[in-house]
């Protein structure tokens, strides 16, 4: 072969070298189908896997799985970190979409519904039982009924939470309010966070989101206090444009723009709301008790500056309270093998007292709380609850008492709407018109509200 | 003696031949370049092409409990009927409109004054492109906690109660919203179209100014007479890449109104697909919208081939 025509033969192979690491540099590497690797291992991977900034949570987690494999020697986890917030709504869509989830995959409780749309879902009734996971005979049937469709159960539950009032003691103390008292009444809210604002310096009484799903997440929970809901019983209709709905709107536009106790900076999101509150600008929010721990974590806040009562009511008690949670689905196409493997490890990590999440050994010296009310994912009674809140108690790493008037004034917990997500970004609109708009017409604001999830409701059924 | 001449055999060569060699050694040649195309044109038409004819498919379909069903013409019907809908367009044609007055004319005026100068004009034009360097979402954070906070910490509320001028909520204000969102994206924006503008108007040739001054023209006369004929390609190529950006208004809204705003005063057209995508579980309505959007650019695009056909 000549010189020119060798160049012009390399070139060739050259450039087509090129165009084909671009395809495949363009390409997503598919899995083994068989589920096991060359040395005859079930592989399965698993996401949630804490990020690096989580350094203590990250280390706890890789602890787990070599102990897990350890006693597993034919298992291996593929850990998979999807960010701080494991289910990003917009990632956790694009992820279903394009079928990138991870083998076992973390949602909310309210992702079903889009879970099962997606078809990348698989059922694990049968194999989910005593042999996969020793406590699940033990774990709160509701918790499971929530993530079951048509008798068929398609996630496990790992961490459940209920709403109330989280509010900063120390705010409380220098407001004159009494920190062992919490309102319990949106009233006597109200008149808390006019005397907390009064403090100054850009501190808010009471806080509240508008923004990112998360200002119809609370809507959800306020209008549950009132006794209202957001669906018809059938699921098929808006039932928020009425006397409850409203009463939740004008609960805050009173604070926004009555008492002005609700700060000027609105539009808030998750981050917003606890970043403030972590600076100590945020007097009371509405939350589960695992807000605080993000406060700490990840806001740089203080364990002992936060404590928590119950959701308030009306004119009483709170009539209920949203509750929610977690739990990891099973991707459509996995072999029994993994399926069990994956079930072991979710059973190894999140459903054993003195391990995982429940090592509270392990934890307390870290700094994340021991001692929080939450997760109750045990039956009342049973004996993995008994072992798991032992633990919890002998371990724990901050004041109980902050928690006690949450514990001890136990609220009804109702669950969240279908198609909760797509519902909660509607909502935002409304919650974000009566806190920066002075004017904001709220029957208007439910009507258009009303309208949509009608829609939503319509195209979904 | 008789010359003979010398019988010789004419063995011309053919001419097919030839062209076939010449033929093979371009296609040889050009084998190579296309080889090197294989890779861009498989990704582009992957990344591209197929989405956007998967879009229009998915438009005309529903996906429940992972069966795919064709519904002919419902997904329009249903995004059309959207409260957000039209409030979407609006907001998204007023922020054309608006970033077209200003995001188009502030560069304009920018780059003559920048022309106009004598000294430090390097520095001057390093100092107007910076904010393009910034990554968008970084600029926008900035503004969103500096200049737009609601308080009068912001530091537009502050410059406004220096002056004793009323100050403003901003981005909390439904009114606001949009000249707010217009005013980030200009800033973030104008120093790419500035360099274009600076680098045409340094090729009108300096003797028509001179002329213009001879016949004695003063400098609104000069930019209207001699500046605007002479980058008017320029001009109209800028203001159809502008409207085209700018009609896909997406981040702004994102970061600095956290999507919606308040009561949908920051929804745009590209924002109500990404909430109906990402968040409502509705990606067929999303790639509904998204043909929508396709072809009102499509229209504007024709424009501008138009526009630009006939300058030619």
């Amino acid at each position: 072969m000549s010189t020119p025509q060798y160049r012009k033969v390399a070139a060739l192979a050259l450039a087509t070298g090129l165009g084909l690491s671009s395809l495949v540099g363009c390409s997503t590497k598919s899995d083994d189908d068989s589920g096991t690797d060359a040395a005859g291992k079930t592989t399965i991977t698993v996401d949630c896997q804490p990020v690096g900034a989580q350094k203590e949570l990250l280390a706890n987690w890789n602890a787990d799985v070599a102990a897990f494999e350890k006693d597993n020697p034919d298992i291996t986890i593929k850990s998979v970190s999807v960010g701080e917030q494991c289910n990003n709504p917009p990632d956790f869509t694009a992820r279903l979409a394009g079928g990138t989830m991870t083998d076992v995959f973390y949602g909310y409780m309210t992702d079903l519904s889009q879970v099962l749309d997606s078809g990348q879902a698989m059922e694990i009734t049968s194999l989910a039982n005593k042999d996969t996971i020793p406590t699940w005979d033990s774990v709160d049937p509701a918790l499971k009924e929530v993530f079951t469709d048509g008798g068929k159960l398609y996630a496990v539950p790992v961490k459940n939470y209920s709403m109330g009032l989280v509010y900063n003691k120390a705010l409380f103390k220098k407001a004159g309010l009494d920190p062992a008292a919490p309102p319990k009444t949106w009233a006597e809210v109200r008149t808390a966070a006019k005397k907390i604002s009064a403090l100054g310096g850009g501190i808010a009484g009471f806080s509240e989101y508008s923004a990112g799903n998360t200002g119809g997440w609370h809507f959800t929970a306020e209008i549950y206090s009132q006794g209202g809901q957001v669906l018809s019983e059938d699921g098929k209709k808006a039932d928020f444009n009425n006397a409850q709905g409203k009463q939740v709107l004008q609960n805050l536009k009173d604070m926004r723009y009555g008492d002005n106790s609700m700060g000027s900076r609105q539009l808030l999101q998750w981050g917003d709301l606890l970043t403030n509150a972590g600076a100590g600008k945020v007097g009371m929010f509405i939350g589960a008790p695992d807000a605080t721990q993000a406060i700490v974590s990840q806001f740089q806040g203080k364990y002992e500056d936060w404590a928590m009562g119950p959701m308030p009511g009306q004119d009483g008690a709170a009539k209920a309270t949203l509750g929610g949670g977690e739990g990891y689905f099973f991707k459509k196409g996995l072999t029994d093998d993994q399926v069990k493997a994956g079930l072991k490890w979710l059973a190894y990590q999140k459903l054993t007292p003195g391990k995982g999440q429940f090592d509270y050994a392990r934890a307390k010296p870290q700094n994340y709380p021991v001692g929080l009310p939450q997760p109750l994912l045990f039956t009342n009674g049973s004996e993995a609850q008994k072992q798991e809140l032992d633990l919890r108690k002998a371990n724990a790493n901050l004041d109980t008492a902050n928690f006690a008037p949450f514990e001890q004034n136990p609220v009804p917990i109702k669950g969240e709407p279908r198609n909760a997500q797509a519902i909660y970004a509607v909502l935002d609109s409304a919650m974000s018109g009566v806190l920066t708009n002075p004017n904001a017409n709220i029957g208007e604001l439910l009507k258009t509200a009303e309208t949509k999830v009608n829609q939503l409701q319509a195209a979904g059924s | 003696m008789t010359i003979v001449a010398p019988h010789i055999t004419k063995q011309p060569t053919p001419p097919a031949p030839v062209q076939r060699t010449k033929r093979g050694r371009k296609l040889r040649d050009n084998l190579t370049g296309h080889a090197f195309l294989i890779g861009a044109v498989a990704c582009f038409a992957l990344f591209m092409w197929f989405p956007m004819i998967r879009g229009i498919v998915m438009s005309f379909q529903r996906t429940r409990r992972g069966e795919t069903t064709w519904v002919g013409w419902d997904n329009y019907t249903r995004i059309i009927a959207d409260p957000s809908f039209w409030i979407a367009w609006k907001n998204t044609f007023v922020f054309t409109l608006l970033a077209l007055v200003l995001g188009y004319l502030l560069p304009f005026f920018v780059a003559i004054l920048l022309n106009e100068f004598r000294h430090f004009k390097g520095y001057l034009r390093v100092l107007v492109y910076l904010p393009v360097m910034l990554p968008p979402a970084s600029a926008l954070f900035l503004f969103k906690y500096y200049a737009y906070d609601p308080s009068e910490a912001g530091l537009f509320n502050a410059i406004l109660a220096f002056f004793h001028l009323p100050t403003s909520e901003w981005m909390q204000s439904p009114s606001m919203t949009i000249p707010a969102m217009v005013i980030a994206s200009t800033w973030m924006n104008m120093g790419g179209a500035v360099l274009i503008y600076l680098a045409s108007l340094q090729n009108i040739p300096g003797e028509l100014y001179e002329a213009a001054e001879l016949d004695g023209a003063g400098i609104a006369r000069r930019v209207w007479n001699v500046t605007i004929p002479q980058t008017r390609l320029i001009l109209a190529l800028l203001a159809m890449l502008q409207i085209v950006a700018t009609m896909q208004l997406f981040i702004e809204p994102l970061i600095l109104a956290n999507g919606a705003g308040t009561q949908d005063s920051a929804t745009s057209v590209a924002y109500l697909i990404y909430q109906h995508g990402f968040f409502q579980n509705d990606l067929n309505g999303a790639a509904a919208l998204g043909v929508i959007m396709l072809l009102v650019l499509g229209a504007f695009s024709a424009v501008y081939v138009r526009l630009t056909t006939k300058q030619d």
